[in-house]
Formats: structure tokens, C-alpha cells, sequence
């Protein structure tokens, strides 16, 4: 049997490390051991589809009957391969803090008040052309305790998964500008700067809704697969 | 046009509410073909502490080892029953539970067969890319030759093995993820 080809390997200084010492909570979670390197079979280029998981949603600034306070914004992009290839029909799920920095979480306990009407919880699907679109409310920057003063920028959380097991992706999209970026220690673990910049979103005029949202562009790129003999 | 890869960042400690649904830890119907399997652990962490906030995600053939995707092209049959994904968050103790089938054997490089096996992803707060590890069959002859197994040192392969947690119950499993220190489970590069 001949299986399809794999996929490319990471992009050498385009992820962080696992250990990386100015982010705390990796000390005692990261391997000391290096990863043993897997030729992809069929485990690696299969992957799920998903039967799973719930319908989308889209819009993230109505909850329990009303409405969510704080900066409305549009994010929009499209989700390609390395080869600039789009890929349709795959799920992109959506978590972020309320516009005043706090997670409808009982584990967050920063003095922020919560939002009875934003759960911050979203979940779209890709179209035909690898685009998707979601309705929110800019999150709020917020405390954490990694170190003296440490804040998180402003963040969404997205987890992609692509065509694969290999293709796999759960990353954060920041916004342009934040001055607490150059401060971040989640943000500087990627170690090639240029790799870091395609963490920011791009305001956008042309997404921006008059007098309605701000309109922010992001597009994510996920592994492509190895150059294959033509196969038609 | 080539484009860059976006890079991973870490699954933080909130995501439960948006990722984690009751239910997601089995991956079967009353109707899936196969020999019912339980998978149970914790994640420890470099002092042996329970990993309280990671996910971990299961991917799987079905009973006859046919992955439920297109680019798997064995002339097997997909089980309308088993699609072999499974997600699960830990408890505070850093347990888990997964209920789902043992996997067939798929082809691997070669048309060798590999290892009856599941593939799993884990994330969590600390971890800035996803740790991916795999879960084998205690007694399973093909272990021997599985060409995965065969990379790894001898002395770490066990870590990658399910044991028999209750005897009277064959397919009662345990599996611990040990994600830093002695013992530490072997991760893949993939």
C-alpha cells in the first residue's frame, strides 16, 4: 500500500522551546529528555474530523440575553499551508478573557469583574476558501503571578487542527501595538522575531463596520505537507 | 507563495469551559466493533505532583486498524461506529479516564505492520507546544518488531506501554505520563 506523503517538520526557530526559564510553569513540565524524532505514517497524516463537537458560534458579544460590555472587534482571516494552499472545512475553537481581563472561569481569580452577558467561547468552521470570521469584544489585559508585575497583552486562545494528527495547532493571536508584548515571556518564547510578528493581528479599514466594530485580520498557517512526486 | 508556520503558544490554564465536554473521554457507541478497553493515569510533573490543568486528546484506529480519514487508504472497513477521537481533561489530581477499543494493527513504512497503538497529544499551562506520546499494548507480540518501539532506547520503551491495571479485568488499563524527571515518558518529534 502506498500512503500520501507527511508533513514538514517544525520551522526551525519558529516554535518555542519547551523549557523556556523566563515562563515559570515550564520548570517542572518541560521533558528533559529530547523528543525522539517519528517518520509520519498513517498515525501522523490521519487525523479527526469532527462529528464531536458542537455547532458553531460565531458571535461571542450576546450571552444569556444580553449584551457583552467592551470594544467590539471583527477577527477574520483564512487558514493555509505552507504552500499557501487554503484548508477548508476545519475547526477553529475560540476562549479569551472579558473585556476587563477576566475568564469565565472559577479558577481565575484576578479582582476584575466578571460579564454575566460574555461567556468567551467561540467555535467556527473554515469555508471553501479556508476563511472564517467571529464577533467578540476586545479581552482586557491581566495580571499573572510569573513574575513582580508580570500582565498578560491582550489575547485570544485559538486551537486549529488541520488535516492531520501533524498539522495539530493551539496558539494565542495578539493585537498591534500592545506595549505589553515586548514584556511577555508567553509571547518571546518563540525565538526568531519575524516567527513572533505572524503572532499579531492586523488592524484592518476594510473589516472595520462603520460606527458598529474594529476589524482586525489574521490568517493562520499550518504545516504543509513533504513535495510529493506529481500524482496527478 | 511559501508562507511561515504560525507558531504554537501554550493552552493556558482556562480553557475547560471551551474545549472540555462531558462525554468527549469515550470514544465509543453501545455499537462500535472492538474489545472494550479503559485507560486510566495521572500527568506528574518534575516533582511528582498531578498535572490538575492539562488536556489530552486520543487519536486511533478502529478495530481493524483503519484510521476514519481519507488519506488512509487500506483496504479496510471503516466503522460507522468508531471515529477514534477522544478528549479529556485532568482532575485535580491529575487523573484521567478514557473508555474506548483496542486499535487493529495499521501499515506503516515498508507494509510493515505496526504495533497496535494511540496516538496522543497533550497541553498544558507550562507547556508551549504540545507534548505527543504514544500508548502500546502490554503482551502484544508485535511490539517487538513495531519499528516506533525499536527507535527508543531500550531501557525508556516501557514508559510507552499500558499496563494491566486489575487482573481479573484484561482490559482495565493503566497509562501515567510522567512529563519531566526519573521515568520520564518518552515524548515524539513529529
Amino acid at each position: 500500500m502506498n500512503s500520501p506523503n507527511g508533513y514538514r517538520r517544525e520551522s526551525s526557530g519558529g516554535h518555542p522551546p519547551y523549557d523556556h526559564p523566563a515562563y515559570a510553569s515550564t520548570h517542572k513540565r518541560a521533558p528533559r529528555n529530547a523528543p525522539v524524532r517519528l517518520e509520519h505514517t498513517l498515525s501522523e497524516i490521519t487525523g479527526p474530523r469532527f462529528e464531536m463537537l458542537a455547532p458553531g458560534e460565531n458571535d461571542l458579544t450576546h450571552f444569556d440575553g444580553g449584551e457583552a460590555l467592551g470594544e467590539r472587534i471583527i477577527v477574520t482571516g483564512r487558514v493555509l499551508d505552507e504552500d499557501g494552499r487554503a484548508i477548508p472545512h476545519t475547526v477553529i475553537e475560540i476562549w479569551q478573557a472579558n473585556a476587563a481581563g477576566r475568564y469565565a472561569h472559577a479558577e481565575d481569580q484576578h479582582e476584575a469583574p466578571l460579564d454575566p452577558h460574555f461567556a468567551g467561547i467561540g467555535r467556527v468552521i473554515t469555508d471553501d476558501h479556508g476563511a472564517y470570521r467571529f464577533k467578540t469584544v476586545k479581552p482586557g489585559a491581566y495580571p499573572w503571578r510569573n513574575h513582580h508585575n508580570a500582565w498578560r497583552p491582550n489575547h485570544i486562545h485559538f486551537s486549529l487542527f488541520g488535516p492531520s494528527f501533524a498539522t495539530r495547532l493551539i496558539t494565542q493571536m495578539y493585537f498591534p501595538g500592545d506595549p505589553l508584548l515586548d514584556l511577555d515571556p508567553i509571547f518571546n518564547s518563540v525565538p526568531d522575531p519575524a516567527a513572533r510578528e505572524r503572532l499579531v493581528a492586523k488592524f484592518d479599514i476594510e473589516v472595520t463596520i462603520p460606527e458598529y466594530a474594529l476589524g482586525y485580520r489574521f490568517d493562520f498557517v499550518l504545516r504543509g505537507r513533504e513535495s510529493t512526486p506529481t500524482t496527478g | 507563495m511559501n508562507s511561515l508556520q504560525t507558531p504554537s503558544q501554550t493552552v493556558g490554564p482556562f480553557f475547560k469551559p471551551a474545549l472540555i465536554r462531558s462525554g468527549n473521554e469515550s470514544l465509543i457507541t453501545s455499537k462500535s466493533r472492538g474489545d472494550r478497553i479503559t485507560i486510566a493515569g495521572r500527568i506528574l510533573d518534575g516533582d511528582a505532583a498531578g498535572v490538575s490543568d492539562a488536556m489530552i486528546e486520543l487519536w486511533q484506529a478502529n478495530a481493524d486498524g483503519r484510521y476514519d480519514h481519507p488519506d488512509d487508504l487500506q483496504e479496510k472497513l471503516i466503522d460507522p461506529e468508531f471515529h477514534g477521537f477522544g478528549r479529556a481533561a485532568t482532575d485535580e489530581l491529575g487523573g484521567f479516564r478514557f473508555y474506548t477499543i483496542k486499535p487493529g494493527s495499521a501499515a506503516g513504512a515498508g507494509n510493515l505492520l505496526h504495533a497496535p497503538h494511540i496516538n496522543l497529544s497533550i497541553f498544558a499551562r507550562g507547556l508551549l507546544k504540545r507534548l505527543v506520546t504514544r500508548i502500546y499494548f502490554p503482551g502484544e507480540q508485535l511490539n517487538a518488531t513495531d519499528p516506533v518501539l525499536n527507535t527508543v532506547a531500550p531501557g525508556r520503551r516501557s514508559t510507552l506501554v499500558a499496563r494491566i491495571a486489575n487482573s481479573d479485568q484484561p482490559g482495565a488499563l493503566r497509562f501515567d505520563i510522567v512529563l519531566q524527571g526519573e521515568n520520564e515518558t518518552v515524548f515524539f518529534d513529529v
